[in-house]
Protein backbone atom coordinates (compact mmCIF):
# COMPACT_ATOMS: atom_id res chain seq x y z
CA UNK A 1 0.00 0.00 0.00
CA UNK A 2 1.29 3.47 -0.86
CA UNK A 3 1.42 5.90 2.00
CA UNK A 4 1.43 9.67 2.37
CA UNK A 5 4.23 10.96 4.59
CA UNK A 6 4.88 14.33 6.21
CA UNK A 7 8.54 15.09 7.00
CA UNK A 8 9.17 17.94 9.45
CA UNK A 9 12.73 19.25 9.83
CA UNK A 10 14.26 22.72 9.60
CA UNK A 11 16.96 21.37 7.28
CA UNK A 12 15.84 20.78 3.69
CA UNK A 13 18.85 18.47 3.21
CA UNK A 14 17.70 16.36 6.16
CA UNK A 15 14.14 16.22 4.81
CA UNK A 16 15.51 14.84 1.53
CA UNK A 17 17.67 12.30 3.38
CA UNK A 18 14.68 11.11 5.42
CA UNK A 19 12.58 10.75 2.25
CA UNK A 20 15.37 8.80 0.53
CA UNK A 21 15.79 6.59 3.61
CA UNK A 22 12.06 5.78 3.59
CA UNK A 23 12.26 4.79 -0.06
CA UNK A 24 15.43 2.75 0.56
CA UNK A 25 13.60 1.04 3.42
CA UNK A 26 11.11 -0.21 0.83
CA UNK A 27 8.27 2.03 1.97
CA UNK A 28 6.01 2.88 -0.95
CA UNK A 29 5.36 6.62 -0.83
CA UNK A 30 2.51 8.09 -2.86
CA UNK A 31 2.92 11.65 -1.56
CA UNK A 32 5.62 13.33 0.51
CA UNK A 33 4.79 16.62 2.22
CA UNK A 34 7.48 18.72 3.88
CA UNK A 35 7.52 21.38 6.59
CA UNK A 36 10.34 23.38 8.19
CA UNK A 37 8.85 23.52 11.70
CA UNK A 38 5.87 22.38 13.77
CA UNK A 39 3.66 25.36 12.94
CA UNK A 40 4.15 24.84 9.20
CA UNK A 41 3.45 21.15 9.66
CA UNK A 42 0.12 21.86 11.39
CA UNK A 43 -0.80 24.00 8.38
CA UNK A 44 0.11 21.21 5.97
CA UNK A 45 -1.96 18.71 7.96
CA UNK A 46 -5.04 20.92 7.93
CA UNK A 47 -4.99 20.78 4.12
CA UNK A 48 -3.63 17.29 3.49
CA UNK A 49 -4.26 14.04 5.35
CA UNK A 50 -1.21 11.82 5.80
CA UNK A 51 -0.48 8.28 7.02
CA UNK A 52 2.88 8.87 8.72
CA UNK A 53 4.74 11.81 10.25
CA UNK A 54 8.52 11.96 10.77
CA UNK A 55 9.55 14.88 12.91
CA UNK A 56 12.69 16.54 14.27
CA UNK A 57 12.66 17.97 17.81
CA UNK A 58 14.87 21.08 17.69
CA UNK A 59 13.27 23.49 15.24
CA UNK A 60 12.53 27.22 15.24
CA UNK A 61 9.01 28.67 15.67
CA UNK A 62 7.50 25.42 17.02
CA UNK A 63 9.60 22.47 18.11
CA UNK A 64 8.72 18.83 17.56
CA UNK A 65 7.49 18.14 21.09
CA UNK A 66 5.07 21.08 21.01
CA UNK A 67 3.94 19.96 17.55
CA UNK A 68 2.99 16.46 18.64
CA UNK A 69 1.19 17.84 21.70
CA UNK A 70 -1.01 19.88 19.33
CA UNK A 71 -1.72 17.02 16.91
CA UNK A 72 -4.85 15.70 18.67
CA UNK A 73 -6.56 19.00 17.83
CA UNK A 74 -6.02 18.47 14.09
CA UNK A 75 -8.72 16.34 12.48
CA UNK A 76 -6.43 14.99 9.73
CA UNK A 77 -3.80 13.93 12.27
CA UNK A 78 -5.96 11.76 14.54
CA UNK A 79 -4.38 8.31 14.85
CA UNK A 80 -1.51 9.18 12.54
CA UNK A 81 1.73 7.67 13.89
CA UNK A 82 4.64 10.02 14.58
CA UNK A 83 8.29 8.95 14.60
CA UNK A 84 10.83 11.43 15.95
CA UNK A 85 14.19 11.79 14.13
CA UNK A 86 16.56 13.93 16.16
CA UNK A 87 20.07 14.55 17.45
CA UNK A 88 18.67 14.63 21.00
CA UNK A 89 19.66 11.28 22.45
CA UNK A 90 18.85 11.47 26.14
CA UNK A 91 16.41 9.09 27.80
CA UNK A 92 14.53 12.14 29.06
CA UNK A 93 13.86 13.28 25.49
CA UNK A 94 12.75 9.78 24.46
CA UNK A 95 10.36 9.57 27.43
CA UNK A 96 9.05 13.10 26.74
CA UNK A 97 8.44 12.28 23.08
CA UNK A 98 6.77 8.94 23.73
CA UNK A 99 4.64 10.46 26.52
CA UNK A 100 3.54 13.20 24.14
CA UNK A 101 2.34 10.61 21.64
CA UNK A 102 5.32 9.68 19.44
CA UNK A 103 5.38 6.01 18.42
CA UNK A 104 9.05 5.78 17.50
CA UNK A 105 12.35 7.53 18.13
CA UNK A 106 15.37 7.55 15.80
CA UNK A 107 18.64 9.24 16.77
CA UNK A 108 20.70 11.11 14.17
CA UNK A 109 23.00 9.97 12.66
CA UNK A 110 20.98 7.04 11.34
CA UNK A 111 20.99 4.45 8.56
CA UNK A 112 18.12 3.52 6.20
CA UNK A 113 18.05 0.17 8.04
CA UNK A 114 17.33 1.97 11.32
CA UNK A 115 14.55 3.93 9.64
CA UNK A 116 13.06 0.66 8.39
CA UNK A 117 13.41 -0.95 11.85
CA UNK A 118 11.47 1.86 13.50
CA UNK A 119 8.97 2.84 10.82
CA UNK A 120 7.76 -0.50 9.44
CA UNK A 121 6.37 -1.77 12.79
CA UNK A 122 4.74 1.60 13.40
CA UNK A 123 3.00 1.45 10.00
CA UNK A 124 1.94 -2.11 10.71
CA UNK A 125 0.43 -0.93 13.99
CA UNK A 126 2.78 -3.05 16.06
CA UNK A 127 4.41 -0.26 18.01
CA UNK B 1 22.99 19.74 37.97
CA UNK B 2 26.58 19.15 36.88
CA UNK B 3 28.44 22.05 35.35
CA UNK B 4 31.25 21.80 32.81
CA UNK B 5 33.95 21.56 35.47
CA UNK B 6 32.18 18.60 37.11
CA UNK B 7 31.83 16.89 33.73
CA UNK B 8 35.52 17.43 33.09
CA UNK B 9 36.37 15.91 36.46
CA UNK B 10 34.17 12.86 35.85
CA UNK B 11 35.51 12.25 32.38
CA UNK B 12 39.13 13.04 33.20
CA UNK B 13 39.30 16.38 31.39
CA UNK B 14 39.65 17.48 27.80
CA UNK B 15 42.09 14.79 26.72
CA UNK B 16 39.46 12.10 27.19
CA UNK B 17 37.04 14.00 25.02
CA UNK B 18 39.27 13.83 21.92
CA UNK B 19 38.45 10.17 21.12
CA UNK B 20 34.76 10.82 21.83
CA UNK B 21 34.72 13.76 19.43
CA UNK B 22 36.56 11.69 16.83
CA UNK B 23 34.12 8.79 17.25
CA UNK B 24 31.17 11.17 17.00
CA UNK B 25 32.52 12.61 13.74
CA UNK B 26 33.42 9.22 12.26
CA UNK B 27 29.92 7.88 12.94
CA UNK B 28 28.25 10.86 11.27
CA UNK B 29 30.36 10.48 8.14
CA UNK B 30 29.96 6.70 8.00
CA UNK B 31 26.21 6.60 8.59
CA UNK B 32 25.04 9.75 6.81
CA UNK B 33 27.63 10.18 4.04
CA UNK B 34 28.72 6.56 3.57
CA UNK B 35 32.44 7.31 3.84
CA UNK B 36 35.30 6.88 6.28
CA UNK B 37 37.33 9.71 7.74
CA UNK B 38 41.06 9.05 7.83
CA UNK B 39 43.97 10.41 9.84
CA UNK B 40 45.20 13.77 8.69
CA UNK B 41 48.72 14.95 8.05
CA UNK B 42 49.46 18.61 8.78
CA UNK B 43 46.68 20.88 7.56
CA UNK B 44 47.13 24.27 5.91
CA UNK B 45 44.28 25.97 7.75
CA UNK B 46 44.33 29.00 5.47
CA UNK B 47 42.63 26.87 2.79
CA UNK B 48 39.63 26.09 5.01
CA UNK B 49 37.09 28.62 3.87
CA UNK B 50 33.80 27.08 4.98
CA UNK B 51 33.00 27.05 8.70
CA UNK B 52 29.90 25.54 10.29
CA UNK B 53 29.24 26.29 13.96
CA UNK B 54 26.82 25.05 16.60
CA UNK B 55 26.62 26.59 20.06
CA UNK B 56 26.19 24.55 23.21
CA UNK B 57 24.47 25.92 26.29
CA UNK B 58 23.42 24.52 29.65
CA UNK B 59 25.55 21.98 31.50
CA UNK B 60 28.30 22.75 29.02
CA UNK B 61 28.68 26.06 27.25
CA UNK B 62 30.81 26.29 24.17
CA UNK B 63 31.03 26.18 20.42
CA UNK B 64 31.60 23.25 18.08
CA UNK B 65 32.93 24.12 14.65
CA UNK B 66 33.64 22.13 11.51
CA UNK B 67 36.01 23.73 8.99
CA UNK B 68 36.86 22.56 5.49
CA UNK B 69 37.32 23.96 2.00
CA UNK B 70 34.54 24.63 -0.50
CA UNK B 71 35.17 21.43 -2.44
CA UNK B 72 34.85 19.31 0.70
CA UNK B 73 31.66 21.14 1.70
CA UNK B 74 30.13 20.54 -1.74
CA UNK B 75 31.21 16.89 -1.61
CA UNK B 76 29.50 16.49 1.76
CA UNK B 77 26.26 17.88 0.33
CA UNK B 78 26.62 15.64 -2.72
CA UNK B 79 27.05 12.52 -0.58
CA UNK B 80 24.26 13.43 1.82
CA UNK B 81 21.80 14.11 -0.99
CA UNK B 82 22.99 11.26 -3.20
CA UNK B 83 23.43 13.54 -6.21
CA UNK B 84 26.47 14.17 -8.42
CA UNK B 85 28.88 16.88 -7.24
CA UNK B 86 27.97 19.09 -10.21
CA UNK B 87 24.28 19.07 -9.26
CA UNK B 88 24.83 20.49 -5.77
CA UNK B 89 23.81 24.11 -5.35
CA UNK B 90 22.37 26.10 -2.49
CA UNK B 91 22.17 23.04 -0.23
CA UNK B 92 25.89 23.20 0.65
CA UNK B 93 25.50 25.45 3.70
CA UNK B 94 22.48 23.50 4.94
CA UNK B 95 24.41 20.22 4.58
CA UNK B 96 27.48 21.60 6.40
CA UNK B 97 25.26 22.91 9.18
CA UNK B 98 23.59 19.54 9.57
CA UNK B 99 26.93 17.71 9.68
CA UNK B 100 28.07 20.07 12.44
CA UNK B 101 24.76 19.70 14.28
CA UNK B 102 24.90 15.89 14.15
CA UNK B 103 28.53 15.79 15.33
CA UNK B 104 27.65 18.09 18.25
CA UNK B 105 24.59 16.02 19.16
CA UNK B 106 26.39 12.71 18.78
CA UNK B 107 29.30 14.00 20.88
CA UNK B 108 27.12 15.22 23.74
CA UNK B 109 25.26 11.90 23.73
CA UNK B 110 28.60 10.15 24.34
CA UNK B 111 29.70 12.27 27.31
CA UNK B 112 28.31 11.06 30.60
CA UNK B 113 25.85 13.60 32.00
CA UNK B 114 25.79 15.80 28.91
CA UNK B 115 22.97 14.29 26.83
CA UNK B 116 20.45 15.92 29.14
CA UNK B 117 20.60 19.58 29.99
CA UNK B 118 22.88 20.67 27.17
CA UNK B 119 21.10 22.39 24.32
CA UNK B 120 22.33 22.97 20.79
CA UNK B 121 21.79 26.16 18.83
CA UNK B 122 20.70 26.08 15.19
CA UNK B 123 23.82 25.86 13.00
CA UNK B 124 25.50 28.90 11.46
CA UNK B 125 27.69 28.63 8.38
CA UNK B 126 30.36 31.14 7.34
CA UNK B 127 31.98 31.09 3.91
CA UNK B 128 35.33 32.82 3.43
CA UNK B 129 38.47 32.61 5.52
CA UNK B 130 39.26 36.25 6.24
CA UNK B 131 37.75 36.44 9.71
CA UNK B 132 38.81 36.08 13.33
CA UNK B 133 36.81 34.04 15.79
CA UNK B 134 36.75 35.48 19.31
CA UNK B 135 35.34 32.82 21.59
CA UNK B 136 34.61 33.19 25.29
CA UNK B 137 36.22 29.79 25.77
CA UNK B 138 38.45 29.63 28.81
CA UNK B 139 39.93 26.18 28.25
CA UNK B 140 42.11 24.85 25.46
CA UNK B 141 40.01 23.64 22.52
CA UNK B 142 39.37 19.95 21.93
CA UNK B 143 40.41 19.64 18.30
CA UNK B 144 40.71 16.84 15.76
CA UNK B 145 42.13 16.96 12.25
CA UNK B 146 40.86 14.41 9.79
CA UNK B 147 40.81 13.77 6.06
CA UNK B 148 37.50 13.49 4.21
CA UNK B 149 38.00 12.06 0.70
CA UNK B 150 41.61 13.36 0.79
CA UNK B 151 40.40 16.81 1.82
CA UNK B 152 41.25 18.30 5.22
CA UNK B 153 38.67 18.75 7.93
CA UNK B 154 39.19 20.42 11.31
CA UNK B 155 36.64 19.86 14.07
CA UNK B 156 37.03 21.99 17.15
CA UNK B 157 35.18 22.25 20.45
CA UNK B 158 35.76 25.51 22.35
CA UNK B 159 34.62 25.20 25.94
CA UNK B 160 33.48 27.90 28.29
CA UNK B 161 33.23 26.60 31.82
Amino acid sequence: MAIRALIVDDSSVMRKIVERSLRQAGINLSDVFQAGNGAEALGVLKASPVDLILCDINMPVMDGLEFIKQLPEVENAKGVPVVMITTEGSEAHVVQALSAGARGYIRKPFTPEQVKEHVVPVLAGKS
Amino acid sequence: MKATNDLLAIDGGHANWVPLLEMAAREVFELMLGCQLSESPAVDESTLDVTAMVGLAGRMCGLLSVRCNGKAAALMASKMLGVPLGKVGSEVADAMGEVCNMIAGNFKNKVSGLAEGCMLSPPTVITGSNYSLHSLADSPAVEIRMMFEQLPLVISLQIHS
